[in-house]
């Protein structure tokens, strides 16, 4: 066999290897995406209802919570929560989602804020620390799977930046960049702000027309400033739990996406160099019968 | 006769649902009873186990640990992190961990919060079990 024949079985080989991996990988993050996509639908009835439950203390206690003042507080600082993936090979997520918290940065620093970036996924803390950026904390290890026990770790460190007097080194913003998972196609990085939140006070006229009618007249235990305390929190474990279990789907479908194109390009790769090898045999085939026939040739001429 | 329509929900998926005829639950101040017709109620559940008496009769009980309440108009809504009925606890287990939890000490709030929720996840499964064996005994 000619050298370069065996040149272009060796790197056929070596592609359909690579194709059976990324393969794989496609059929893995497909099958995650239905049981991510799954987490982000039954964690929906407990967002609705406890959404409508602070609507309803908030407009029972008037304001007045230092969670949703928005006026009172100085603008300063703000923290900034990116959510990126924990590996690679999912195409441009991560990136999107990173570029999506600098232009977010960016534009607060415009307004003259102080940003304070928390992180989720290595790729966002590998990117913070190769610019040699001050973190104020990250998270890793979960992307693909987070748990509402992760969220509550993440919420906690928001929380307590917050609730910390401007002063002392306490954020007066929280802003959380996540991708949003619209559908198997499309993923798109989101910026919200979680704190303060802005409550929404209905007029009758008004929550009629949106079809919920007004908030009955709840009886609170122990008070409706109380049960606020308590909600408020559990708003922002679950912003947090909710951003952190789109991003994990958006990351399933971005690195099927990724993986399929790569299995795609391997099979066309494959298909080139198939060809490039045939030539190859034939060529050589052809070298050999015109060299024997210059032999035979040469031969029957010399007799 | 009106009847509840309660819902109890987990941050990650929805626990049960269905038609009560009467929910029990303790609140921070103390324990309540929901009965339909009840006027509109939203209260903070203390770590507890709530009773929810089906309209066939039936009592099933869930370990509710850091959850709220809300009671409108026969709808009940019971939130919480996270809940487990009595059938998804295994004796054994939740045996252990308030062992584990209480060799961990009580001295932060946390820990006390650590025994107190093992406690109760107990509580649910003993009662549970406690039931099965009565329904035994009453049919063999």
């Amino acid at each position: 066999m000619g050298a370069q024949l065996r040149v272009y079985r060796r790197r056929i080989k070596s592609v359909q290897a690579t194709k059976k991996i990324t393969k794989a990988m496609e059929l893995i993050a497909s099958s995650r995406i239905v049981k991510a996509q799954q987490r982000v639908e039954a964690a929906q009835p407990y967002t609705r209802e406890l959404i409508r439950a602070i609507s309803a203390a908030a407009s029972h206690t008037g304001g007045g919570h230092p969670l949703t003042d928005t006026d009172q507080r100085l603008r300063q600082r703000a923290a900034v929560l990116v959510v990126s993936a924990d590996r690679g090979l999912a195409g441009a997520y991560s990136s999107a989602a990173i570029k999506e918290g600098e232009q977010l940065s960016s534009l607060l620093a415009e307004q003259g804020l102080e940003v304070v970036p928390f992180l989720v996924g290595r790729k966002a803390a590998a990117y913070y620390r190769f610019r040699g950026r001050k973190v104020a904390a990250e998270w890793t290890g979960f992307t693909d799977q987070p748990t509402y026990a992760h969220a509550k770790e993440i919420a906690a460190a928001l929380l307590e930046a917050f609730l910390l007097r401007t002063e002392e080194g306490g954020v007066d913003e929280i802003h959380i960049v996540y991708t949003h998972f619209e559908s198997m196609v499309t993923q798109r990085p989101t910026v919200r702000r979680i704190l303060p939140i802005q409550v929404v006070e209905q007029t009758a006229e008004e929550a009629a027309a949106s079809g919920q009618g007004p908030f009955p007249l709840y009886e609170f235990e122990p008070s409706a400033g109380a049960v606020l305390d308590s909600l408020l929190p559990k708003y922002v474990e679950n912003m947090v739990f909710a951003a952190l279990l789109l991003s994990a789907a958006s990351e399933h479908a971005a690195r099927r996406r990724a993986m399929k194109s790569a299995t795609d390009n391997a099979e066309e790769l494959i298909k080139s160099l198939t060809r490039q090898a045939n030539q190859a045999r034939q060529a050589e085939i052809t070298q050999e019968i015109s060299e024997i026939v210059g032999g035979a040739d040469a031969l029957s001429a010399s007799a | 006769m009106s009847e509840l329509h309660v819902n109890l929900v987990a941050v990650d998926r929805k626990i049960w649902s269905g038609s009560a005829s009467m929910v029990v639950a303790k609140t921070l101040e103390g324990e309540i009873g929901i009965l339909p017709r009840h006027e509109p109620v939203l209260a903070l559940l203390a770590n507890s186990p709530v009773r929810i008496t089906t309209t066939d009769g039936k009592v099933i009980q869930a370990a509710v640990h850091g959850g709220f309440f809300a009671v409108d108009s026969d709808n009940v809504s019971i939130l919480a992190e996270t809940a487990e009925l009595s059938g998804e606890i295994d004796v054994d287990r939740a045996r252990a961990a308030l062992e584990r939890a209480k060799a961990a000490g009580a001295d932060t709030p946390d820990e006390v919060a650590a025994i107190e929720r093992a406690e109760v996840r107990l509580k649910v499964a003993l009662a549970d079990q406690s039931k099965d064996h009565a329904a035994r005994s009453a049919t063999g």
